[in-house]
């Protein structure tokens, strides 16, 4: 059986920012497994701009932010198979793998950096009432098709769901001639970046209704229009508020989901809350040896913290692999637990032994606050206040606490004070 | 007059209020760096945008492209419509010029990938 100190897998901005990382730290023996044609990931079909003010200081498109990195990774040396896919992990790192070239084998890996990405939340899994006719993609799959592929889905369209990706077909399409009627979401605020409302839909005097779903999918082969009607604070639809939009295709921007069935397959602990796996400050699941970053571990808005996350699981794989699997010293783990407003955090627990470095925490709000504070306190200790002018659940904070604070705790609490500011 | 508008200058999205007089910004609060207030200055007078598209190879291949640098917003239909008139040839790498003036604006339109 073959053998690696460090297998990644997935080569998007999450897999080539942690080989880059561990290569830095003087691990030689890296690969990293893309299925995918060549390196990039998702940031391949993602042609717009607004990608690397904080890595690069200067607006890049996807294209152009992922070349960066995967120049980096050859000009290191760092081997990559592409076409090849992972299909399991095991408990203790036995990784099998399918590529047309190879075939099916089995390599062992010392540490294993998991970087697979996310994925659509699809019709499936959305509950939209009607027919199942031709014509209803999610926006990504879209995205895929007129970016890579030189093929443009329907003339007149209409977008469920505010995510960026939707935001940001809303305008692609528009621009490719297609008419979009308009954007609806079903929360009372936008699930995207407000520059990219403004920039997406603002800009080409596309509608967004907040608070609005489709309730009915008409059309028996092929999608002839679907019915869009308000919702109450419940989520109900409201009865007289039905309003009939004919078009020939729908896409779906509702939400990421991190894909973690090998994660699972590994026997990694899995937050219901996240989809991804629980993680130490080290990025460490509960599974020695095996780390997670990017989306696969919680879905981000920005690649730029992608990158700087994954840069971090890389270099403590890498002294997970230089310590022999074994950790220095660590006796302390503080727990992390979620208060007011708070729908989780990355990550879960401290081992305040290990810290040396600054630690992240990072987190989603659970509603829209404004005038609020973020306040991580230890019983009634208060060990750190941000004041914030508005929060909401579509951009992921970022508290940094110094290990310093917590050398007497047990245990911590992330929460919002509302309206304090 | 007083124009409220939302900053595009990157992901924060700063609420910015913008004291207009005859076309040009005479003052602007609300944002949290200077990108935000040459922003709302340009945006009061001659509002421009990044463009980005794709244009293709002889073959169909589409070629992920954008303007180099921003253009008046009034000419977004029109620099689209000089992307889709050109072929692309290949190799072609990030930054190489695919047209040297689209649409009359005097920006060029740069590849964003490599493809050879």
């Amino acid at each position: 059986m073959d053998k690696h100190s460090l297998v990644v897998i997935g080569g998007g901005p999450a897999g080539m920012a942690a080989a880059i990382a561990a290569k830095k730290d003087g691990i030689d023996d890296i690969v990293i497994y893309e299925r995918d044609a060549q390196l990039g990931g998702i940031l391949n079909q993602c042609i717009h701009n607004g990608f690397g003010l904080h890595t690069f200081k200067e607006e890049l498109t996807g294209p152009e932010y992922a070349e960066r990195f995967s120049k980096q990774v050859i000009s290191l040396g760092i081997k990559y198979e592409t076409g090849s896919m992972v299909l399991s992990i095991s408990r203790d790192k036995e990784i099998t793998v399918v590529s047309r070239e190879n075939g099916l084998r089995t390599v062992q890996a010392d540490a294993v950096v998991l970087a697979m990405g996310c994925r659509e939340r699809p019709r499936g899994a959305l509950n939209i009432p009607g027919t199942r006719p031709q014509g209803i993609y999610t926006a990504g799959t879209a995205q895929k098709l007129v970016n890579c592929e030189g093929w443009v889905p329907g003339r007149e369209i209409v977008i469920l769901g505010s995510g960026d990706i939707g935001l940001i077909m809303a305008r692609r399409m528009t621009l490719e001639g297609v008419r979009v009627k308009l954007v609806a979401e079903l929360m009372p605020y936008s699930g995207g970046l407000k520059r990219n409302i403004v920039q997406c839909l603002d800009d080409y005097g596309i509608p967004l209704r907040l608070s609005h779903t489709v309730i009915d999918v008409k059309g028996k082969r092929k999608l002839e229009g679907v019915t869009i009607a308000e919702v109450d604070s419940g989520g109900k639809p409201i009865q007289g508020t039905e309003e009939y939009y004919p078009c020939d295709t729908l896409l779906l921007s509702c939400g990421l989901i991190p894909e973690n069935e090998l994660t699972l397959g590994a026997g990694v602990t899995i937050n219901s809350v996240t989809n991804g796996p629980f993680v130490d400050d080290t990025l460490q699941t509960d599974v020695p040896g095996i780390f997670a970053c990017g989306n696969v571990l919680h879905v981000h808005d920005l690649v730029d913290f992608v990158s700087e996350e994954s840069g971090r699981a890389g270099h403590n794989a890498a002294d997970y692999i230089k310590n022999n699997g074994c950790k220095a010293n660590s006796a302390k783990i503080v727990t992390v637990c979620v208060g007011n407003g708070v729908r989780y955090t990355v990550p879960s627990t401290i081992d305040v032994g290990n810290a040396s470095e600054n630690i992240h925490l990072r987190f989603r709000v659970r509603g829209v606050y404004k005038g609020s504070a973020i306040v991580v306190r230890s019983g009634e200790h208060e060990l750190l206040r941000k004041k914030k002018k508005i929060m909401v659940p579509s951009e992921m904070e970022d508290v940094i606490i110094k290990p310093g604070l917590l050398e007497d705790v047990s245990e911590i609490s992330v929460a919002i004070e509302e309206g304090t500011v | 007059m007083i124009r409220n508008m939302i900053c595009i200058g990157c992901p924060m999205g700063c609420d910015l209020t913008v004291e207009v007089e005859s076309g040009r910004a005479v003052s602007v609060s609300g944002n949290s760096c200077a990108v935000g207030k040459r922003y709302a200055e340009t945006e009061v007078s001659s509002p421009t945008r990044m463009v980005t598209s794709t244009a293709k190879t002889a073959d169909g291949k589409p070629v992920p492209v954008k303007t180099r640098i921003p253009v008046p917003k009034d000419k977004i239909f029109d620099v689209i419509a000089a992307i889709k008139s050109v072929i692309v040839t290949l190799p072609v790498s990030v930054g190489d010029v695919v047209i040297e003036n689209a649409a009359g604006t005097g920006v060029e339109i740069v590849a964003t990938a490599s493809f050879s």
